[in-house]
């Protein structure tokens, strides 16, 4: 990948992205949604959600620690 | 965002039905029902659980997070006592927003990740490194993974990148594109350091995304096409 290609990438926004606040209120929705339904079916179902943790890094770590700490991953539940 | 605005379905909806067992649990001992000497006994001894089980993750997410952070050892404990302690107060001030919507544990496992996040923010600020600023931008070809091989290359797009943020940004977003990209302050960093939200930060960030590559395409650095995006 260029370094072209990678700025590119990152420049793109995605109308779809609801904001930190919007993702934030319902991360624990989006998490338990992925634990029953799996990923794909949880992005298909909220694509501006799924729009923002993809662009937002402090809003994707959150999710990536939610997912560790509710699947034990993290918290050795 | 912005103009875009995300169509209110993009966002998961309540659709509160009868809470599952273990959350319904929670909830009645959280709350003390009856009031009794049983009813603030089992009240404590659930805060005591919960405040263990925050604890955990609190640790444990500080431990995921340490390396680029830079905590260990005591300040990790401390900073995770911290957040369990504020997110326990958090969880219980705010028990009746509770609705259901998910688990109950998940819901308040969002307390304290969000806790961890806002504390490593303001220890980044107590402990942020030096930054030269001037060599930070030609560093930026290096953020993007442009081959350093390629002077050509890396010079044009540190060039065509500054001469963007300085001709297309306001001063604020300037000064936040700066900070995040250039210098590697993180968001929740920087959210503390201007007294601003996460969200308001990123909102600036997603209209200074937008108006540098739109300065770019129109001096043919970028093509415009792009499915699903602006």
């Amino acid at each position: 990948m260029s370094g072209w290609h990678a700025l590119d990438q990152f420049l793109r926004t995605d109308p779809r992205d609801v904001g930190c606040e919007q993702a934030m209120q319902v991360l624990d929705i989006y998490v338990d949604a992925i634990v029953k339904d799996g990923a794909e079916a949880t992005e298909r179902r909220y694509p501006g959600v799924a729009a923002h943790l993809r662009a937002c890094g402090p809003c994707g770590e959150d999710f990536a620690g939610l997912l560790a700490a509710v699947t034990g991953a993290a918290s050795g539940a | 965002m912005t103009g875009n605005a995300a169509p209110a379905e993009a966002v998961p909806v309540s659709s509160r039905g009868p809470l599952d067992e273990e959350s319904s649990e929670w909830l009645r001992c959280l709350s003390g029902t009856g009031r009794d000497a049983r009813g603030n006994a089992e009240r404590e001894q659930a805060l005591a659980r919960l405040h263990e089980m925050l604890l955990r993750v609190a640790r444990a997410e500080l431990l995921r997070r340490s390396r680029p952070v830079g905590v260990d050892g005591r300040e990790l404990d401390d900073l995770a006592h911290q957040a369990a302690d504020d997110a326990l107060v958090a969880i219980t001030s705010k028990l009746n927003r509770f609705r259901g919507d998910s688990r109950f544990t998940t819901w308040a496992y969002k307390f304290v990740i969000l806790e961890v996040s806002a504390k490593l923010g303001r220890h980044y600020l107590r402990n942020a490194p030096v930054q030269a600023a001037d060599d930070a931008w030609d560093r930026i070809p290096d953020r993007f993974g442009a081959d350093p091989a390629q002077h050509a290359e890396t010079r044009e797009l540190a060039q065509a990148l500054r001469r963007a943020v300085t001709e297309s940004l306001s001063e604020r977003q300037r000064r936040v594109f700066v900070a995040i990209i250039i210098a590697g302050v993180p968001l929740d960093a920087l959210a503390a350091e201007l007294g601003s939200t996460r969200n308001a930060i990123y909102k600036t960030m997603f209209d200074a995304r937008r108006k540098i590559r739109a300065h770019l395409v129109a001096h043919g650095y970028l093509n415009s096409e792009g499915p699903g995006t602006s």
